[in-house]
């Protein structure tokens, strides 16, 4: 278990090196560093404002390959090189745009982050759960249809429709919540909004999913085993099916974590939630490359560490399943 | 290179449109002349729900066809005293518009807001407008149910095109992932890992903001993301193909791989392809409403019109008209493509057998 645990992790060095290289390859390479510098100091910069821009920021270096250096330097004297480095030792320096530190405004906005999607991952991994537990029970009959139509229905409706209909109906029309905004101290009060809506909004393509898995498992030898036994439907759903279920779920629930910590782009800048999502957005609309490219980075580790963590969950809830 | 796309003008647009449309008279007509699929097709008119989605959903992409057959009028162009309007190229869906208005789409339009059917104008009440609208205008007075037709091309595009950039991608490097294993395949693992990796949205934001917008680009960005969840499923299952008897038996005749691959996988392959390519084209429809909003969409969107109409809801009195219009024609294909890929999966999956 701890080799395999190890060699995963060894396999996901050139996975991260390459992230890191189409990163460099999109925003460095492609880029160019006047542009950046432009964007940055604004169009009405003087050429040597922005030479200077330049030179602070190290973007004057060449990409691979320094010429002018001499031994080892010829490589690790450019832009590429200190990319890697920068990145690896998770130093992402200052915004270009506002030059306060990225690892700061990282930190800055995760608690907001968490504290939005934490409660909806977990409220709508209740709410799918139980609904296509009900649902796959009554499967074939008319709940059964009528639920996937409304499945469909929530699959087709834009995500801004339930943002900007939440913001309408529940802040605007009924005045129950701010319609968008933020406070540390008033947390509970600005995040509900949000919370009802992101649950909402995710709930028919997972209330789908699982009845699909659900009731592949329902029509299988060991249900009808339980009932032949004279198991109640509760114990046959919930000790039973659910258990069996575990995997496909498992995968799922798994992957979304790493999105607990970037946050939701839009649910974040819809309702003014001080979180990464909206950092990110803010970034890509001011073309902060260093900030985005930290951003996507992070999320890369979030993702291949999540991989690990599903494979690893598969051994706890099937023993059948071994490592090598 | 890209950049060079940037402006595709009508008569390139037109020639397009037409061979599309006569591209898919006759992969229809020979796919439902072929034993397995005519037969499995078939299968999907026996679903009325799909049947009226199906009709829906066609409707939408007539829209689009006709707005993209324009031309000019040799007569306008050429005479005097013809406003700059009338010279442009004008398609087909602005004709039959203008037709149905009783007057040139350019000039049916008020100064601003109207609500739908109205005869004042909404700020302004004492002002009478020209015409009704049956949907209301917009802020620039331009009447909305016109925009959301214009819109049906942009979404019937963004739907479609990244998918011919992503398919081809998927296949090939799926199919020799899978075919020939060994280094090849951890190479293309490797390489669609790598990409997996990155969440999928913000590499296509940075391809976008790279690339510079456009439609070509935004297809090539949302075409390069969207390769790699096909080339999975096509990967495994060319794992399984490669080891089935009939596989086996043609290696064993000496058939090279090349022939193998187009006689014996790559059709047993297509229906992974077709149900994908349906279910594909609501996620993209929805992402491009995204990418509006982050403003790098496309221009005359349904999500640009959403985009644009955001800030109206918090108006008083509410202007709700270009939102809620807007919003349920996307609401509307997505909801109609999805039922129809849900029949076309159900018809096709060769776990269900067919009598006909």
């Amino acid at each position: 278990m701890t080799i395999y645990i190890i060699r995963r992790l060894l396999m996901g060095i050139p996975t991260v090196l390459g992230v890191l290289f189409i990163l460099f390859s999109l925003f460095f390479w492609i880029a160019k560093p006047e542009h950046i510098a432009v964007k940055a100091l604004g169009e009405k910069a003087r050429a040597e404002q922005i030479e200077q821009w330049i030179q602070d920021h190290g973007y004057n270096l060449p990409k691979f390959y320094n010429d002018s250096c001499s031994g080892w330097q010829r490589i690790t004297e450019t832009r590429l090189c200190q990319f890697y480095r920068s990145m690896l030792s998770f130093n992402f320096g200052r915004s270009d745009l506002d030059d306060i530190s990225i690892v700061e405004k990282i930190h800055d906005g995760m608690g907001p982050s968490l504290a939005l999607m934490v409660p909806v991952f977990i409220a709508s991994l209740v709410a799918a759960i139980s609904i296509s537990l009900f649902v796959a029970l009554f499967r074939g009959t008319y709940i059964d249809r009528f639920a996937l139509i409304l499945c469909v229905v929530g699959m087709s409706i834009v995500y801004f429709v339930y943002i900007i209909g939440g913001q309408y109906y529940l802040g605007k029309v009924l005045r129950w919540y701010p319609i968008s905004g933020w406070s540390s101290q008033h947390m509970i009060h600005f995040l509900t909004l949000p919370f009802i809506v992101g649950t909402i909004a995710g709930l028919g393509e997972s209330v789908r999913f699982y009845r699909t898995i659900m009731v592949n498992e329902i029509g299988s030898d060991y249900i009808r085993t339980a009932r032949a036994k004279g198991l109640g439907d509760a114990a046959i759903l919930f000790r039973h099916l659910l258990k069996n279920a575990m995997i496909p779920i498992l995968t799922r629930l798994v992957m979304a974590i790493p999105f607990l910590f970037t946050g939701s782009l839009l649910l974040e800048s819809f309702f003014g939630i001080p979180g990464l999502g909206r950092l990110t957005v803010e970034a890509i609309l001011n073309n902060d490359f260093r900030t985005i490219s930290a951003m996507v980075y992070i999320s890369s580790l979030l993702y291949i560490a999540a991989n690990l963590l599903t494979d690893i969950s598969y051994t706890l809830v099937d023993p059948r399943i071994r490592l090598q | 290179m890209l950049l060079a796309f940037k402006n595709i003008n009508h008569i390139t647009e037109r020639n397009v449109a037409i061979g599309i449309l006569v591209l898919t008279v006759t992969a229809l007509v020979h796919i439902f002349r072929h034993p397995f699929w005519g037969v499995r097709l078939r299968g999907f008119f026996r679903r009325p729900l799909a049947i009226m989605a199906l009709i829906i959903a066609l409707l939408f992409f007539a829209t689009a066809w006709m707005d993209a057959i324009a031309w000019k009028d040799a007569m306008a162009a050429g005479a005097e005293g013809v406003s700059l309007d009338a010279r442009e190229s004008r398609s087909l869906l602005d004709r039959t518009f203008a037709c149905f208005a009783g007057v040139p789409e350019y000039e049916y339009r008020e100064r601003s807001y109207s609500a739908p059917l109205a005869d004042h104008e909404f700020v302004d009440t004492d002002i009478q407008l020209t015409y009704r609208h049956l949907m209301g205008t917009s802020q620039t007075g331009h009447d909305t149910l016109f925009k959301i037709l214009k819109g049906c091309k942009p979404a019937v595009v963004i739907g479609t095109l990244p998918l011919i950039v992503a398919i081809p991608l998927a296949l090939l490097f799926g199919i020799t992932a899978g075919f020939f294993g060994g280094r090849t395949d951890d190479l293309v693992v490797y390489l669609y890992t790598t990409l997996a990796s990155i969440p999928g949205l913000l590499l296509m934001i940075a391809l976008i903001t790279v690339l510079g917008q456009g439609l070509l680009q935004i297809s090539v960005g949302l075409g390069v993301t969207g390769w790699i969840g096909l080339c999975r499923l096509v990967r495994g299952e060319t794992l399984k193909l490669r080891e089935l008897e009939y596989v086996q038996a043609a290696t064993c005749l000496g058939v090279p791989p090349g022939r193998i691959i187009m006689r014996h996988i790559l059709p047993n392959l297509m229906h992974i392809v077709v149900i994908t390519a349906i279910l594909a084209f609501t996620g993209l429809v929805l992402t491009e409403s995204v990418l509006s909003y982050i403003g790098i969409g496309l221009e005359h969107s349904w999500g640009a019109m959403i985009d644009h109409a955001r800030g109206e809801l918090a108006r008083e009195p509410v202007i709700w008209w270009n939102l809620v219009f807007a919003s349920s024609a996307l609401f509307v294909l997505v909801l109609c493509v999805n039922v129809v890929g849900d029949a076309v999966r159900d018809v096709l999956d060769p776990r269900v057998t067919v009598h006909d």
